[in-house]
């Protein structure tokens, strides 16, 4: 007896780098981003500016343009999508994978009507014309909390908020009926009482259509809040890798360490806030060894010499890449720390503080 | 003792026009609407509040950047004005600003150095040159800048280090008042408690007061001693940041703290539907009365007034029917 093959993973990227040219050369922007997105899963990706984090998605759906020299390998439901035909590409884009982005009403086009656009987009993937076509529409904005569903075809996106212009995005990445939705800070632009609105919304969507979502984030609330699992970028790197609550219970990596502890709190007691020093590396100044280790006060001489792999930390479904794991054991809870009802960030800004006691 | 910001009643309408017609139709937006708050010397008040709901504009009427169309604002005792006279001069150099876009607000074509003495160049002009120069070298140390960076233009820096640059002109003055708006919102997070602490420490060091406005309510927890929520013009809500986002009285403030998305506790669906109304059409009675999800018909008629009591202040028929003391 044999047991049935197993499916493949929704998407898997192997090793994708990422060139841009800048005339003279190429600058190295991704390092090899290997990820495995399961169906119906909710992955995070987070990281600062400049992290790679949006890169990664744009480089695996071929929309990063001539000036990009890609390479290693994206499939989609087993299916290798790297450096298909542009034709072969858009079935895919916006069919089993459909994209978001932060500001809604440059993603729009402002001199058509909402339900012309939506409609594009369900003539496209789905070959829907007509009275067909318009009921579907409205269903769709009616689906993504729209009142007025019927009325709203006829207008602009200049008529619309910036809440409704990003649920109207999201019904035209559900009018391809898509596998997955990788939304690129979909919330950043909203204010905080509409951002909930939207993360309630795709927690809707989700739970309905079972959808798999990427949410790249800068904001790790926002991450925590929707995310199964989460990766944590760094200069073109994935350093951190884990289901997300254990991820932000305990972090592993430094760097996921000195990001938690450089947020203020909104209870707790006040204190301090531990910033990373210094800041990011640019893309062609990276350091040789490890890229966080110039700002990390766990590093040592080894840190300088190669980049670290992400390799298992021993706990279930975490990596991380960094030469001293295991000399970083998370003493958030110990003695000297905060209570055991301490809230994540002041732990970590505990520990950090601890690290850098024992630097100095 | 009077405070060193006292701000009254002040307003700020601006005429627009409403789509519709040839010219559009005549409308007022009332983008602020009887605002009234003291800040004592020292001490840091922060303003919370959307998109629209009138806080970079009170930032730039207490400056005087914009004129009033009512109420009274009194900087130690002297009115300000948006008329610029030799007043309102001597008084901006005691009053400075720290902008959200800090590229935006630094000259692109000027050494970094040059910048950070401007002030002292406009306001005390008779200043020997090797003062001003000695000046500007403890004002980027102060800021965390390095010596050698002083010759570098703003493009040549990071957003962190700009938004120093900045920091460092608007202190330069030793001013007595300093307005943020939106000061670490374009940085990122570990740049973002970088800017955050320095404010900090300056703060404790020269002992100015600040107006902090910031959309982040973390942020202002993390910097303010007070702190006053907005909606759509005015002040619903005010007291100590701990007091008010722990235990908010106003069914606004309990909105917006309960659609925060924080580590380590599930966020709570929210329960305000739709958008802010369009400062244009304000609703009549309460502000918040369309949205708010336990609004009664007295809302929808008659506007609350902010009551204060106990070191705190809320605006809200329904908070007010018993002490507060009560329904904490």
């Amino acid at each position: 007896m044999t047991s049935p093959p197993l499916a493949p993973p929704l998407i898997q990227l192997r090793d994708l780098t990422v060139e841009f040219d800048q005339g003279a050369r190429f600058v190295r922007a991704l390092h090899g981003v290997s990820l495995t997105l399961a169906r119906g899963e909710a992955l995070g990706l987070v990281g600062e500016s400049g992290c790679g984090k949006s890169i990664t998605w744009l480089a695996a759906l071929g929309l990063l343009g001539p000036g990009a020299r890609v390479a290693g390998s994206v499939q989609v439901a087993g299916e290798e999508v790297l450096g298909l035909p542009d034709r072969a590409l858009s079935r895919i884009r916006g069919g089993r994978v459909a994209l978001i982005f932060q500001d809604p009403s440059s993603s729009l086009n402002p001199v058509h009507r909402i339900g012309r656009q939506i409609g594009e987009a369900l003539r496209l993937h789905r070959g829907l014309t007509g009275g067909a076509q318009r009921a579907e529409a409205r269903r769709l904005l009616d689906r993504v909390g729209i009142a007025n569903a019927a009325q709203r075809l006829d207008e602009y996106p200049h008529e619309l908020s910036g809440g409704m212009n990003q649920r109207v995005m999201i019904a035209m990445a559900l009018a391809g009926e898509p596998d997955v939705l990788v939304a690129d800070e979909p919330t950043t632009a909203l204010d905080t009482t509409i951002q909930a609105q939207i993360l309630d919304l795709l927690h809707d969507l989700r739970a309905e259509t079972g959808m798999a979502l990427v949410l790249i984030s800068h904001d790790l609330g926002v991450v925590a809040d929707m995310a199964d699992r989460v990766a944590v970028m760094y200069g073109g790197r994935i350093i951190e890798e884990g289901p997300a609550e254990a991820l932000f219970a305990a972090p592993d990596h430094p760097y996921t360490r000195g990001l938690m502890a450089a947020l203020p709190d909104l209870e707790g007691p006040r204190r301090r806030l531990s910033a990373i020093p210094g800041a990011v590396p640019a893309p062609d100044r990276l350091p040789p060894g490890c890229t966080f280790a110039p700002r990390c006060a766990h590093a040592e001489g080894l840190c300088e010499g190669a980049p670290p792999a992400l390799r298992g930390t021993g706990r279930a479904g975490r990596r991380a890449a960094c030469h001293r794991l295991e000399a970083l054991v998370w003493t958030g809870l110990a003695a000297s720390g905060p209570s055991a009802t301490a809230r994540p960030a002041e732990v970590a800004r505990a520990e950090v503080a601890r690290a850098e006691r024992a630097r100095a | 003792m009077s405070a060193l910001l006292e701000v009254r009643d002040l307003a700020r309408h601006f005429a627009v026009a409403r789509p519709g017609g040839l010219w559009g139709r005549r409308a007022t937006l009332r983008a602020v609407d009887g605002v009234s708050f003291d800040i004592e010397a020292g001490r840091t008040l922060g303003l919370v509040g959307e998109s629209g709901c009138g806080k970079s504009t009170t930032a730039r009427l207490v400056l005087g950047l914009t004129p009033a169309t009512a109420g009274d604002i009194r900087f130690d005792g002297v009115p300000v004005t948006a008329r610029h006279d030799g007043d309102w001069r001597r008084a901006r150099a005691r009053m400075q600003m720290v902008y959200q876009d800090p590229l935006g607000a630094l000259d692109r074509r000027q050494a970094v150095a040059e910048q950070i003495g401007e002030p002292l160049a406009i306001h005390r002009p008779l200043t020997p040159r090797a003062e001003r120069a000695e000046r500007v070298a403890a004002l980027m140390d102060a800021v965390g800048l390095r010596r050698d960076q002083a010759a570098r233009y703003p493009h040549e820096l990071s957003g962190g280090q700009r938004q120093r640059v900045v920091i460092a002109r608007a202190l330069a003055l030793d001013p007595q008042l300093l307005v943020c708006d939106e000061p670490v919102s374009a940085l990122d997070v570990s740049i973002q408690a970088q800017v955050l602490n320095l404010l900090d420490d300056l703060r404790a060091r020269t002992g100015f007061a600040a107006l902090f406005i910031s959309h982040d309510l973390k942020v202002v927890r993390q910097m303010a001693d007070r702190v006053a929520v907005m909606y759509l013009g005015r002040i619903v809500e005010e007291g100590a940041p701990d007091e008010v986002f722990h235990a908010p009285l106003h069914p606004y403030t309990q909105a917006l703290v309960a659609a925060i998305p924080t580590l380590g506790r599930r966020r709570v669906r929210t329960t305000l539907r739709g958008d802010p109304p369009s400062p244009v059409d304000r609703p009549p009675g309460c502000p918040f009365h369309t949205r708010c999800p336990v609004a009664i018909a007295r809302c929808a008629s008659e506007t609350p007034a902010l009551r204060h009591d106990a070191g705190r202040a809320v605006a809200c028929h329904l908070a007010a029917a018993t002490p507060f003391a009560e329904i904490v």
